[in-house]
């Protein structure tokens, strides 16, 4: 293995990052905490979302159908079999099973992929905003059965009480294998394929790529991500409410990945730290003025004028010359 | 289940439709103009429903008038929208206006929230717009039956403006093809504008309904009335304003009578089924009923 400079600096950062999270555990109190928390989650769910929609291009609004399905499946899973008797009605070999946080994650994880199978099957033939609206009603129809299906998820009160397993090195963890699968995936023929498919699909397919496989995939490998993340956010606020997985959310890790930049994975890391901080500063300001909103306001103002004025975001699709790898021509992508 | 139990509700689902039909017919127009799902047209509607409340409630200004105000001020905020975002995106991919769109969609919530605080407000018109009319078994409210006029009086305006004048014509002429209709001569930027003006306008007047409808209204209410439209825009065929029009009250019609005329237990999933609709229609009917198939624009 040649130890290449941008290799160096990667090991450099992934060392950086268990510094931070060694020292975040003991210094800092519990509320930035658990900020940080919700960063690294929004940073999982962003990378993830830029997975489907910064390299293949398959804008999909439906993100936080897939965390709430991960969110849901975990958070039963690791349920207390005592609590679980008395809240759901759920079949006796779940009722009586109570898992360790990993393996339900997983499971969570997977049941999101599963799910973005079986929708972009389907759906994955519509192109352009018509694919955007047909997940944003995969999205509400997610809410409604949550809402409805009352035995199981307690419909709208949701499900509280959880045991709050996540904590920040969880949150690193999944951050660094979102970031690596990502970056593994964007430097691979497998990732050039999918960026190829998104400048041009006529073009990708007479190259030989399969269009449809690589598209599920694209889809089902967010979606797997995007349920760890709905899994690790259940466990960080101990509750799990269908509210909590709209459309406004769809909309923040949209915004996360076109301000960054769509396709860049440093893009998408550093707008979902942006934004985690600008919400929790605005917050104090709404509670205490009593002008509920701004930071929605600001947000999608933010939003607006990046689109007006640099519409490729902040880092383009590019990654930062001194992360990514040469190539032969001496350019970055 | 009686004939007049069913006739009621196709009257209820009239009266819906009509507000999805005006609500879908700006979607469909400016779709058809510029290829852009402009989904702040929902909260047009929201702006339309506060305006009347203002207007007509604390004011006290006679009904024609107000409704003449909202068609006004559903207009201008449409102007103001396509000038302030949608004219400097103009010519960027498809999605990036969506993303806009979407953006303008959660500002304009958030400032009525801001503004207008999230406590719904009752909304409430005077007697002689309330008084309950029966026909046989049907009965509604004089309200309804003016829902149902006025729709039908506008998109009879509306489709004349578009096929007899010259406006109409230039409209037609820019959704068939942009740089042609530039090469005639045609002024694009004002036709464009008075497309996004039409269209909310007659969002706006869909929120002076909604509002008499159901009487109560806060800041998010356009959310639902605009998704619902778009899925009516989408089953008539985006574009086409007569496939808008059917569209609305196909879809008026059919979440009535699932709710109606189906047992209780589903009445909870009629969102659910609003967009296993859609995601139907987009797979088997992609162009819609009306919809011709459009070429992408790149």
């Amino acid at each position: 293995m040649i130890m290449t400079r941008n290799r160096l600096i990667h090991c450099a950062l992934f060392i950086a990052g268990i510094a931070f999270t060694a020292s975040a555990g003991m210094a800092l109190n519990e509320y930035v905490l658990s900020i940080i928390n919700f960063a690294g989650i929004f940073i999982i769910l962003a990378i993830s979302l830029n997975i489907t929609n910064g390299f293949t291009g398959l804008f999909s609004l439906g993100h936080p159908g897939f965390m709430a399905i991960g969110g849901y499946v975990t958070a039963i899973l690791t349920f207390p079999v005592s609590k679980k008797a008395m809240f759901l009605e759920v079949p006796p070999w779940l009722a009586s099973m109570e898992m360790p946080f990993l393996p339900a994650l997983l499971i969570g994880g997977a049941c999101a992929a599963l799910t973005a199978i079986l929708v972009g099957v389907p759906v994955l033939r519509l192109r352009g905003h018509y694919l955007a609206v047909a997940t944003m009603g995969f999205l509400i129809i997610v809410q409604v059965l949550i809402t409805n299906w009352e035995t199981v998820t307690r419909g709208p009160l949701g499900l509280n009480g959880l045991q709050p397993l996540t904590h920040l090195w969880w949150v690193y963890a999944w951050v660094v294998i979102t970031v690596y699968v990502s970056w593994k995936i964007k430097f691979s023929s497998y990732g050039r394929s999918m960026l190829a498919i998104r400048e041009d699909e006529l073009a990708a397919q007479c190259l030989g790529i399969n269009l449809f496989r690589t598209r599920v995939a694209a889809l089902a490998i967010g979606a797997f991500f995007a349920g760890i993340a709905g899994g690790l956010w259940a466990h960080l606020v101990t509750a799990i409410t269908p509210a909590s997985f709209s459309l406004v959310l769809a909309f923040n890790i949209v915004v996360m990945v076109v301000v960054g930049g769509t396709g860049s994975i440093t893009g998408s890391f550093a707008a979902a730290i942006l934004f985690s901080v600008i919400t929790e500063i605005f917050r104090p300001l709404e509670e205490n003025f009593d002008i509920y909103g701004i930071g929605e306001i600001l947000m999608a103002l933010i939003l607006i004028l990046i689109l007006i004025y640099r519409p490729s975001g902040i880092f383009g699709n590019k990654e930062p010359g001194v992360l990514s790898p040469p190539n032969k021509k001496g350019g970055c992508l | 289940m009686s004939g007049g139990y069913i006739a009621q509700q196709i009257v209820n689902g009239l009266v819906l439709g009509s507000m999805y039909a005006l609500v879908a017919i700006g979607f469909s127009m400016i779709y058809g103009i510029i290829r852009l799902i402009n989904f702040a047209h929902g909260d047009i509607v929201m702006i339309g429903a506060f305006v009347t409340l203002g207007l007509f409630q604390t004011l006290g200004i006679p009904f024609p008038v107000v409704a003449l105000a909202v068609l006004t001020a559903g207009g201008i905020i449409g102007i103001m929208i396509e000038r302030g975002t949608f004219r400097p995106i103009r010519g960027a991919p498809q999605v990036t206006g969506f993303i806009a769109s979407l953006g303008i969609s959660i500002m304009l919530q958030n400032l009525g929230v801001m503004f207008l605080t999230a406590q719904p407000r009752n909304f409430s018109f005077p007697d002689y717009l309330q008084r309950v009319i029966k026909i046989g078994a049907v009965t509604f409210r004089t309200i309804d039956a003016v829902i149902m006029i006025s729709a039908f009086c506008l998109m009879a305006l509306l489709m004349f403006l578009v096929h007899r004048t010259k406006l109409g014509m230039a409209m037609r002429a820019t959704a068939e093809n942009i740089d042609m209709a530039r090469l005639m001569g045609i002024n694009i930027n004002r036709t464009i504008l008075s497309a996004f003006a039409m269209g909310s306008a007659l969002a706006g007047i869909a929120g002076l309904m909604w509002g008499g409808k159901f009487g109560q209204i806060d800041p998010l209410l356009g959310f639902v009335p605009g998704l619902k439209s778009f899925v009516a825009a989408v089953i008539g065929g985006v574009g086409s304003i007569p496939g808008a029009i059917l569209g609305g009250y196909i879809l008026g019609l059919s979440e009535v009578l699932f709710v109606g005329l189906l047992p209780p237990v589903y009445s909870a999933f009629r969102d659910a089924f609003v967009f296993v609709t859609l995601i139907l229609i987009l797979l088997i009917l992609p162009n819609g009923i009306f919809g011709k198939r459009i070429e992408d624009r790149p």
